[in-house]
């Protein structure tokens, strides 16, 4: 698979686009090959669909991987579904899976989750893949090195159909992070932080590589917090170069390859990283000392600002149409320009969703709650993203940590990041979220979110309102 | 695919950035398995009460349910329209609705594709010319664009009249509502080609068989 030559310097994001060309025809967009396609329950029945309309078959079962997590309710397994209308995708879903082949991992499925989750987990997701899902946040998956992105459902028609994509190639931004996090600021922080300065356009009709130290230094779970949120800036993947860190993540996992599989993939993978000189569209610099742990105010993830400092004034904002969005988004939030961040109290706290839901972030989240207690006045949950990572929790005691503390510990899946199951805000209910997206209504019509990290929620949920992790005193 | 060769048609001003697809179809309405029946619940957090459960009233204030506006059909709007989630449902929605345009200064990239997909036009102008086609069509009754893929030409009768860009590729589908499907289709032979020299993860059977 490694092409040498005489050929230009390469950014990893190219070597990846250049390994998948099936054919570029003379006019036409490129057509890539898809390694991997990720289906859940509510973007794939009129896609299926539209294979039986049209008599064609799914090319490629075993390059397809299914599961069930956007609408499924997070109380214990086997009770019936309350919705009849969620209920009747899931059993679609099922139904799809059987009569079209699609491995799937099922609601009783040990290896249930949030399909960004369960991929990484399983050793499906692979680095120097190509990886579609009809998910915005299939991005998550980039932090392997793969070319990943979310697809619509006719796109996801077109993968079943044929496993390839036509696409336009994009444009390629290096986003280089220089020096360390400090405690207290983790991924979740860099990847606000970076959005807050693109905005939530910014990255569109790009693909995002991540590079520098900071990049370097974080775990997986760190790598695939900020790769999944590449979207919020518009940019439909964001990359990072596999290195040791990632092959020991990958190693030994359940579908990673084995024995002298192992080693030639491994040889393979070391090609993946961009080489020196390989020039990018457009490059950002950033310095990881300028970070701080942030809080969204508004109502995109572009809104955001350090904990310590206070909800922006109107006239900061240059444009018309900015300061127009800022005013309205301000307004659905029940906030005042020139609040101190720290000032606002909560209702809710959520911790879960693709973007952290993972055994580091459960990990962090209960660092700040061992021993203490959740305010009286708020109610806080916690929703791993897998059945692995909740049997993980639970064997290092973390449920106890979390329980004692007075969260609650539910079953995985997308839960209260998008609400379509039962987890919702009412409307007015202010919530700290580890999730993705501060749309209005997203968490629940009126409901306000505020995006944080695992730590950050953590804090808020005990101190009842949002509080500077850096200054926090552990048990 | 429905082919978009020209339209004609009023115009609705939604002065508002960063329309996400939340907003454009809320979640609770994501559940349905058919690509029909979304029009009626298209921007259904602005427009009507409740939760959706049950039909709630319509507030009456927002700009698709003032009178005048009833027989638009093109849309246009503030930057980065349709960020946010991958859902094609905002694009049935808009199309169910009766949307064969919707115009911008930015689109997502997820959602231009998906309306690519579904014969709406999304119309990349400047913001200058966004502004003035948003003025215009607050000012004057009864609005109308002529939007022509045919000549790549967007004009109003009133002296307002300027090009947008496409790619040839999208532009060729659009017009004549190619099943891209089909297409690619006819690279069999590269696609097999590619496959004997990468198989599948055969381990993936064991799901299968449990």
């Amino acid at each position: 698979m490694g092409e040498t030559g005489n050929m230009a310097p390469r950014t990893l994001f190219e070597k990846v686009w250049d390994a998948h060309v099936v054919a570029a025809p003379e006019g036409q967009s490129t057509l890539l090959y898809i390694d991997l396609h990720l289906v859940h329950e509510v973007t794939s029945p009129q896609a299926f669909d539209g294979l039986r309309a049209n008599g064609r078959r799914l090319r490629q079962p075993l390059r397809t991987m299914a599961t069930v997590d956007h609408n499924i309710p997070t109380t214990p397994r086997g009770l019936p579904i309350a919705d009849p209308i969620a209920a009747k995708q899931i059993e679609a879903l099922q139904k799809n899976c059987r009569e079209f082949g699609v491995p799937l991992f099922d609601m009783d499925s040990a290896e249930q989750g949030i399909v960004h989750v369960i991929g990484p987990e399983l050793g499906i997701t692979l680095p120097g893949m190509t990886i579609v899902c009809g998910d915005s946040h299939t991005s998550t998956h980039g932090a392997f090195g793969s070319l990943a992105f979310g697809i619509g459902t006719s796109e996801v028609e077109h993968v079943l159909a044929t496993q390839c994509l036509p696409q336009k190639k994009p444009k390629t931004m290096q986003i280089h992070v220089s020096g360390k996090l400090a405690e207290g600021v983790t991924a979740k922080d860099l990847a606000l932080g970076i959005i807050g300065q693109l905005g939530t356009d910014g990255a569109t009709g790009y693909v995002i590589e991540y590079a520098g130290d900071a990049v370097r230094a974080l775990s997986m779970e760190g790598r695939m917090t900020l790769c999944n949120m590449s979207i919020e800036a518009g940019a439909r993947a964001g990359l990072i170069a596999p290195d040791e860190t990632t092959f020991a993540y990958v190693s030994g996992r359940r579908f990673a390859p084995k024995g002298k599989d192992w080693g030639e993939a491994v040889t393979y993978w070391r090609t993946l990283a961009g080489d020196p000189g390989a020039q990018f569209d457009r490059v950002i610099e950033i310095d990881a000392v300028s970070l701080a742990p942030f809080v969204t105010w508004g109502t995109n993830p572009g809104m955001v600002v350090a904990v310590n400092a206070r909800v922006p004034e109107l006239k900061s904002f240059g444009q018309e149409a900015d300061r127009r969005a800022a005013e309205q988004a301000l307004a659905y939030m029940g906030l005042d320009p020139g609040t101190p961040i720290e000032a606002i109290a909560v209702d809710r706290v959520f911790i879960g969703s693709c973007t952290n839901s993972r055994i580091e972030d459960l990990r962090a989240a209960a660092r700040v709650a061992k021993g203490q207690h959740v305010n009286p006045k708020v109610r806080a949950m916690v929703v791993p993203g897998s059945q692995a990572i909740k049997r993980a929790a639970e064997q290092e005691g973390l449920h106890r940590i979390f329980l004692d503390a007075g969260f609650e510990w539910r079953e995985s899946g997308c839960s209260m990041c998008l609400g379509m199951n039962p987890d919702i805000l009412q409307p007015g209910e202010r919530c700290a979220s580890t999730s993705n997206r501060n749309f209005e209504g997203r968490q629940g019509r009126g409901g306000r979110t505020h995006l944080v990290s695992p730590m950050m929620a953590a804090a808020a949920a005990i101190a009842g309102h949002f509080t500077d992790v850096r200054n926090w005193k552990y048990e | 695919m429905q082919p978009f060769r020209k339209h004609t048609g009023v115009v609705v001003p939604l002065d508002k950035v960063n329309v996400d697809t939340d907003q454009i179809i809320p979640k609770q309405f994501l559940k349905r398995i058919e690509r029909t029946g979304f029009g009626e619940f298209l921007f259904y957090d602005w427009r009507f009460s409740g939760d959706g459960k049950e039909f709630g009233k319509k507030i009456g204030d927002f700009v698709l349910d003032a009178p005048r506006y009833a027989k638009a059909s093109i849309l246009v709007a503030g930057k980065n329209f349709g960020c946010g989630s991958s859902r094609e449902h905002a694009v049935w929605a808009l199309a169910d609705f009766g949307f064969r345009v919707v115009i911008a200064s930015s689109f997502a990239d997820i959602f231009a594709n998906n309306s690519l997909k579904n014969g709406l036009l999304t119309v990349r102008l400047n913001q200058e010319q966004v502004a003035e086609i948003m003025r215009r069509s607050k000012e004057i009754e009864n609005y109308q664009l002529n939007v022509d893929l045919e000549t790549l030409r967007v004009e109003d009768g009133r002296g307002f009249t300027t090009t947008f860009a496409m790619d040839e590729f999208s532009r060729h589908c659009l017009l004549n509502g190619l099943d891209d499907i089909g297409l690619t289709l006819q690279h069999e032979a590269e696609i097999a080609a590619y496959e004997a020299k990468h198989p599948a993860c055969a381990e993936m059977k064991v799901i299968l068989a449990g």
